[in-house]
């Protein structure tokens, strides 16, 4: 790559690369942020700058429905200006900020906050959810409507539970007023108990308190029928049991208005990597069997699930450092999540234009947004090399949280460049 | 069965496959396995002396390291290291630091500036001598003293010892294991010994709800009638029930499981006449065994007290032993640089 990496250009070309989905070899032409034209390659262009990215990939910027940025309130796990950082370097230029901050974001106050600081901090462009019960103690609503009106996309309890099905159907009644996108994780809290692990051969094996399958897929039908019945839009985020795939399937072919994510470690990791006691892989909802792998990854290839998200959760050190039960639950994985996908690529699972549409397209569509390459709209646009490796560590990890998947490997797909409104988010060359 | 990842069977055993922690039996083989009950047998004969000591570890220190109480298990542990001629420390974790909000990677630093060279660890978390061991600065041996619902792995050498005392072998033995395995600890380490060693069936007898959810993937036949899982019969090990267990709705009641899977006089006469009772104590007389049995001709139960200190001073003094072949190699390294 050559050229200079000024922010301030008012336009810009890139050439050399071809389009990630189709394939196609295309030269964009960046202008005041927004992209001009697609042109073919071989076109001469006036443009103040010019970047070659042969052997690059261009894709829309990728969107993340469910990441965790901890500001405003845990400084010691990360903030925005460090997550939004490894996000811009991972590809992604759309965050949607998990509300489980401290305080919580629901209200007006706690969003302007986040979008203030977002403003200052963050090159990417970040999206608070609002959470959907006051203090997200899933007793009673917040104020959705204020919440939409100062910025949040969408509402939702994060990882955390409603206490049961009478406030969670006034949760989606109450949204549906305003047309406003309810973001649930699964988890019937009384049979997920004190759970932390899948309960199956590796926690019989090594005597971890298990979480059944049956926690998520008792929930997710719970959802489904209320959402039926109350007409609210709901998204499913953070599916961990292939049988939940198929009640997603089947409601969707009974018109239920519902969409759903999985977590890209989700796709990549069993119970098997928590043997040894490795506290890294203790996430919520557990990694699950083989079979369960397989059939969500299934469910991403024919689309029944909408979007692939990071569920980054970075932490400090002291955090995972402890027996399993111990630890606090969570990857950090923004980074990675890019070439964790075209691992699953590398190994035949997902095909490249379906990665890249779990990625952008489909979460996108989630909260009403588009994410397409096209003449007139901004530049949002993660340029990769598929071909290219690096290698996670310490050192070059941006994120504050350190317990990603991948010590000591080589992973495929570097990220080249970031732009957000045609400005640069993340250019391989600072590193 | 699927053995533990490489990295348990890296972070236990030496690169000559000697043992360097104890902290499951999981990945450990048939050949080892059986070394630390030949181990064991040649201590039986020290405790037999009027002078019950021998000085494979005079001059170290052993720390006994409860965050649990146990009066049975330390006190074993306890006079195993002293018969090795160890100076031994024990600390009631539960009443001290941890309860002011120490964490336990705090507590440990503390601990290894004692200069302690063992630790025996028990820990209410499944998993916690792992953490422990990878934690721990190299040289400090770590021994799993029971953590959580995972493993109790000097129990089952003791228990696999008793077996093998009373019947002279493994292969062809049917053994049973009744009760509360869900809980157990000591169930997943005889488990996975009693496959190891060879015997021909394992059998869990018990309620539903007192069974992992995937027992099956352990490789032990599932029965939940005691009458028929009795039937032929060379062990019968009997798992302690807590009496939480009525709370959480598990059991309906004491009286109930008693009649359902309690060991009486009759049940046991289902089995090999032969047969010998096992229980790895404390024993809740009237709850899963009937005191006649306890007491009876077939019981074994303070054979396997006998046995619990030989266990752990065999598994004590090789844990050590892999500790300074580690550390001969790390010189003898550093020398030929």
């Amino acid at each position: 790559m050559s050229g200079k990496n000024q922010q301030s250009s008012s336009s810009l070309a890139l050439i050399g690369g071809r389009l990630a989905t189709s394939g196609e070899a295309v030269t964009v032409v960046i202008r005041d942020g927004r992209i001009e034209s697609l042109g073919q390659p071989d076109v001469g262009h006036t443009t103040d700058q010019q970047i070659d990215v042969s052997g690059c990939l261009i894709s829309p910027g990728f969107v993340d429905l469910c990441c965790n940025l901890r500001e405003p309130g845990n400084g010691q796990k990360g903030n925005i200006a460090s997550e939004s950082r490894a996000a811009a370097r991972g590809g992604f230029t759309t965050l949607c900020a998990s509300p489980e901050t401290s305080p919580v974001n629901d209200s007006g106050a706690v969003t302007n906050l986040i979008l203030d600081v977002a403003a200052k901090k963050s090159k990417v462009r970040i999206l608070p959810i609002g959470a959907i019960t006051r203090g997200l103690e899933g007793e009673l609503l917040s104020d959705m409507s204020g919440l939409a009106g100062a910025g949040c996309v969408a509402m939702g309890n994060g990882s955390r539970p409603v206490r049961n099905a009478r406030v969670l159907r006034r949760c989606m009644a109450y949204a549906q007023t305003f047309g406003l996108t309810v973001m649930f994780a699964p988890e019937n809290q009384a049979l997920a108990a004190d759970g932390y692990a899948h309960d199956g051969s590796v926690a019989a094996r090594l005597g971890l308190l298990g979480v059944p399958e049956v926690a998520e897929t008792a929930a997710v039908m719970e959802m489904l029928l209320l959402a039926e019945e109350t007409g609210a839009r709901l998204h499913l985020s953070q599916l961990s049991c292939g049988r939940s795939v198929d009640m997603l399937r089947e409601a969707r072919g009974r018109g239920i208005s519902v969409t759903a994510d999985v977590a890209m470690h989700q796709l990549l990791f069993t119970e098997n990597a928590l043997s040894g006691f490795d506290s890294r892989f203790h996430v919520r909802p557990p990694l699950r069997s083989e079979h369960d792998r397989q059939a969500l990854v299934a469910g991403v290839q024919d689309g029944t699930i909408d979007a692939v998200t990071s569920q980054h959760q970075p932490h400090d050190s002291a955090a995972k450092q402890a027996p399993l039960a111990a630890t606090e639950p969570g990857l950090s994985t923004v980074e990675t999540t890019l070439s964790m996908g075209l691992k699953l690529v590398d190994r035949g699972e997902l095909t490249l234009p379906r990665l890249v549409h779990s990625l952008t397209v489909g979460p996108a569509s989630v909260i009403q947004r588009n994410a397409v390459i096209k003449q007139g709209v901004p530049a949002d646009l993660c340029v990769f090399d598929p071909d290219g490796s690096w290698s996670p560590s310490d050192d070059t990890l941006l994120s504050a949280g350190r317990h990603h998947p991948f010590p000591h490997q080589s992973l495929p797909g570097v990220v080249r460049l970031t732009l957000c409104n045609g400005e640069t988010a993340w250019t391989s060359e600072q590193s | 069965m699927t053995a533990q990842g490489p990295v348990t069977k890296s972070l236990q055993l030496t690169e000559e496959g000697q043992l360097r922690h104890f902290l499951t039996l999981d990945g450990l083989d048939r050949a080892l396995l059986t070394d630390i009950l030949d181990t064991a047998d040649s201590f039986i004969e020290v405790g037999e002396r009027s002078i019950k000591k021998v000085p494979l570890l005079r001059g170290r220190t052993v720390v006994n390291l409860f965050f649990e109480s146990s009066t049975r298990t330390r006190s074993t542990f306890e006079l195993a290291a002293k018969r090795l001629s160890a100076d031994v420390l024990n600390l009631d974790i539960n009443t001290s630091a941890t309860s002011k909000g120490e964490s336990l990677s705090d507590t440990l630093l503390n601990l290894e500036a004692m200069a302690s060279d063992m630790f025996i660890v028990r820990h209410s978390q499944s998993g916690a001598p792992h953490f422990i061991a990878e934690s721990v600065t190299p040289g400090v041996a770590i021994i799993n003293a029971g953590d959580g619902r995972h493993a109790h792995p000097t129990q089952a050498m003791l228990d696999m010892l008793t077996i093998r005392q009373h019947k002279g072998r493994f292969e062809g033995l049917k053994v049973a294991i009744v009760g509360d395995v869900l809980h157990s600890r000591v169930a997943r380490s005889q488990i996975r010994a009693l496959q190891e060693l060879g015997v021909s069936e394992v059998r869990v007898i018990a309620p539903a709800t007192l069974l992992p959810s995937d027992v099956e993937s352990l490789g032990c036949k599932v029965e939940y009638d005691m009458t028929r899982g009795m039937k032929d019969l060379d062990v019968v090990i009997m798992l302690r029930l807590q009496k939480e267990r009525m709370e959480g709705a598990l059991l309906p009641s004491e009286r109930e499981f008693y009649r359902l899977y309690g060991l009486n006089r009759e049940k046991l006469a289902l089995a090999d006449p032969e047969c010998i009772v096992m229980h790895p104590g404390p024993i809740n007389r009237g709850v899963e065994i009937e005191s006649a049995v306890a007491d009876g001709p077939q019981s074994v139960i303070l054979d396997q007290v006998t046995n619990g200190i030989a266990i752990r001073m065999a598994v004590m003094s090789m844990a050590m032993g892999g500790q300074m072949a580690d550390r001969n190699r790390q010189l003898a390294e550093r020398k030929s640089q």
